[in-house]
């Protein structure tokens, strides 16, 4: 059951030109987002899974960073040329965004009403109220009691979760085919979170979007995702279903990730198992060494990493780049 | 304060939403802020039916009539033209108010368009712009109303004009330093992402939350303006004889009559203090009772 591509990112390359001298935030990373289907883009802090994300919008602040390569193909039209009159029509139109701050994401002086009919009303011809009325249909639609009265309120009279709410009823009132979800539920309480991932999940089914998942959360990824994007140091390094990338990780950072999630039987004291750490520290993106970015960390490098690794499929439909994927350490 | 503030407005009851309520509360929570409306709209009223409230005309020099004591029939007592101090005052607060709404007004305004478009576009533009207010800022206020009333010449209109150029760098310095701290705010990255226009992120959603700083600076700079008015009409730059300026009707009599006749100099000053006073207590309250996060 392969739906067709709505979203087709191929060979991605956005750098910043800072004092401290090039950084190649992301480096060659294509992907594929199928219709309907919610794709994981997992990673530590500051590999570049923001800023190709904000690169899909292209929002990437300019100067210093600049797109400087690649191509973003929102249902067959390529994002990165058309013009910025064309960009601000698609932008939380066919394809919105929600990130980490819910907190601060709405203006404290507009009302959650008048901030989704804002949207509303700039991307649809309608009249004031029609937007109104959607704002408050969107409110229903995430879930938030009372939608009617709370459009009237303003963002400090809500919750952290009900401004995450809002923030997404922002995001899908106008029925976006693309949503990209920047780590949407870090800044939230875990049963917070569990709630605003089954709203994702559940909207995500009723209304077909497409959901790009920006996240550092392996549970999250299993529990949400149908295929995981795997990002090291601003490369994509394995891409995979979940159900293999849990069972057969090849790449050896991969396998680190997994090993370093905490199992309830180690936590209550029943096995005695440590957490696996991943020794050492991701190198500075202005300063990448020449191969393999991870071989200084990694327990299986050699010679061979001293050249950069080619993503090869190894298994059906799973993609890795390492000289060793698979063996063991 | 913020909590207390929404907290008694549901303890109100349920008509708590209603505007007399509202209104009410505010009386209430803000003791300084409405006896500082109160002293402003006493005045608004004095300008606005001077006719009614006073019986000889301000203008009207009386030779028999000059230097006499409060009391009888001048309840300020008279000048040395025996002119009317009450009438003058009473018709003088037309003068302060105007010229003093309206330099604020303008300086504003433009204050605000200088220091938006400065703060959100940035770059050369923000450079060059800035300098500009740079220079106008290195003279005092007075200084530079002073050069450019004597330029323009005295006239009520002229003054107002002097009063307003020399606003203009303050205003458009708190616009563009709040401009520029809330362009990186997350709320304002968002509304990027719903694909608005910087024109209309600057507009609606950057200038709202700047008002409230501006209110207190507004409130403040009409004070002062009034301040600059009586100034410039002490040197007689101002609004010209025989307008019942409050601050000429000081300059007039400062040196001479101090001593001698104090109620020349003690009326004019202070209903000066007294509107300056009554803006700044107002502006207080504004500050906190625009702020949203204080709303009920």
């Amino acid at each position: 059951m392969i739906a067709d591509p709505i979203l087709e990112v191929e060979g991605l390359r956005t750098v910043f030109f800072t004092a401290a001298g090039l950084v190649r935030a992301v480096e060659d990373v294509s992907f594929t987002l199928r219709r309907g289907e919610v794709l994981a883009v997992v990673g530590e802090s500051g590999c570049g899974k923001s800023i190709t994300a904000l690169s899909l919008m292209r929002l990437v602040p300019t100067p210093p960073g600049r797109i400087v390569a690649g191509t973003v193909k929102l249902a067959g039209r390529d994002l990165l040329a058309i013009s910025e009159a064309e960009m601000r029509d698609v932008r939380g139109n066919a394809m919105s965004m929600i990130f980490q701050e819910p907190m601060t994401s709405l203006n404290p002086v507009l009302t959650i009403g008048d901030q989704i009919a804002e949207t509303v009303r700039l991307h649809r011809k309608v009249t004031r109220a029609q937007a109104w009325d959607r704002a408050v249909e969107m409110l229903r639609l995430v879930r938030i009691p009372e939608p009617a009265q709370r459009a009237r309120e303003y963002p400090h009279q809500l919750s952290g979760g009900m401004r995450q709410r809002a923030m997404i009823a922002i995001a899908l009132a106008c029925d976006p085919q693309v949503l990209i979800a920047d780590e949407p539920t870090t800044a939230l309480d875990v049963t917070i979170q569990a709630q605003i991932l089954d709203l994702i999940l559940q909207l995500q089914r009723e209304t077909g979007t497409s959901v790009l998942l920006i996240t550092h959360d392996l549970g999250v990824v299993a529990e949400t995702a149908q295929r995981v994007v795997v990002m090291y140091a601003g490369r994509k390094i394995e891409e995979a279903t979940v159900e293999d990338l849990f069972e057969f990780p090849l790449h050896p950072y991969t396998n680190g990730l997994l090993g370093s999630i905490p199992h309830l039987a180690a936590i209550s004291g029943a096995v005695a198992e440590r957490l696996q750490e991943i020794p050492g520290m991701v190198p500075a993106l202005s300063n990448l060494p020449a191969g393999c970015a991870f071989a200084a960390r990694c327990a299986r490098a050699d010679d061979k990493c001293n050249d950069v690794p080619p993503l090869v499929e190894l298994r059906p439909d799973h993609i890795v780049a390492c000289w060793h994927a698979g063996a063991t350490p | 304060m913020a909590e207390t503030y929404s907290r008694e407005l549901h303890r109100a009851g349920a008509d708590a939403t209603s505007r007399l309520a509202r209104f009410r509360l505010l009386l209430r929570r803000y003791p300084l802020g409405a006896a500082g409306a109160f002293i402003l709209v006493v005045f608004v009223l004095a300008a606005i039916f001077a006719d009614a409230i006073t019986l000889l005309d301000p203008l009207k020099t009386n030779a028999p009539e000059k230097l006499l004591r409060p009391g009888g029939g001048h309840w300020f007592g008279s000048d040395v033209m025996g002119r009317d101090i009450y009438s003058r005052i009473i018709y003088g607060a037309r003068i302060s108010l105007a010229v003093s709404l309206g330099a604020t007004a303008i300086g504003s305004l433009l204050g605000v368009a200088i220091g938006l478009a400065s703060g959100y576009l940035g770059g050369n533009f923000d450079l060059f712009v800035q300098r500009i207010m740079d220079i106008l800022q290195a003279l005092p206020l007075l200084v530079l109303a002073l050069v450019t009333s004597a330029a323009l010449g005295p006239s009520l209109q002229n003054t107002i004009i002097a009063i307003a150029i020399p606003m203009i760098p303050a205003s458009a310095r708190v616009i563009r330093a709040n401009t520029l701290s809330l362009r990186e705010a997350a709320y304002i990255e968002a509304a990027q992402i719903q694909g608005m226009s910087e024109w209309r992120i600057a507009l609606r959603h950057i200038l709202p939350n700047t008002v409230a700083p501006l209110i207190v600076l507004a409130t403040a700079q009409l004070g002062s303006a009034i301040l600059t008015e009586a100034s410039l009409s002490f040197l007689g730059l101002g609004v010209p004889e025989p307008a019942p300026s409050w601050g000429r009707m000081l300059s007039d009599s400062a040196a001479e009559y101090m001593r001698t006749a104090p109620w020349l100099v003690i009326f004019p000053g202070a209903a000066i203090s007294l509107m300056v006073f009554g803006t700044n207590l107002l502006g207080d309250a504004l500050r906190d009772i625009l702020d949203p996060r204080q709303r009920g």
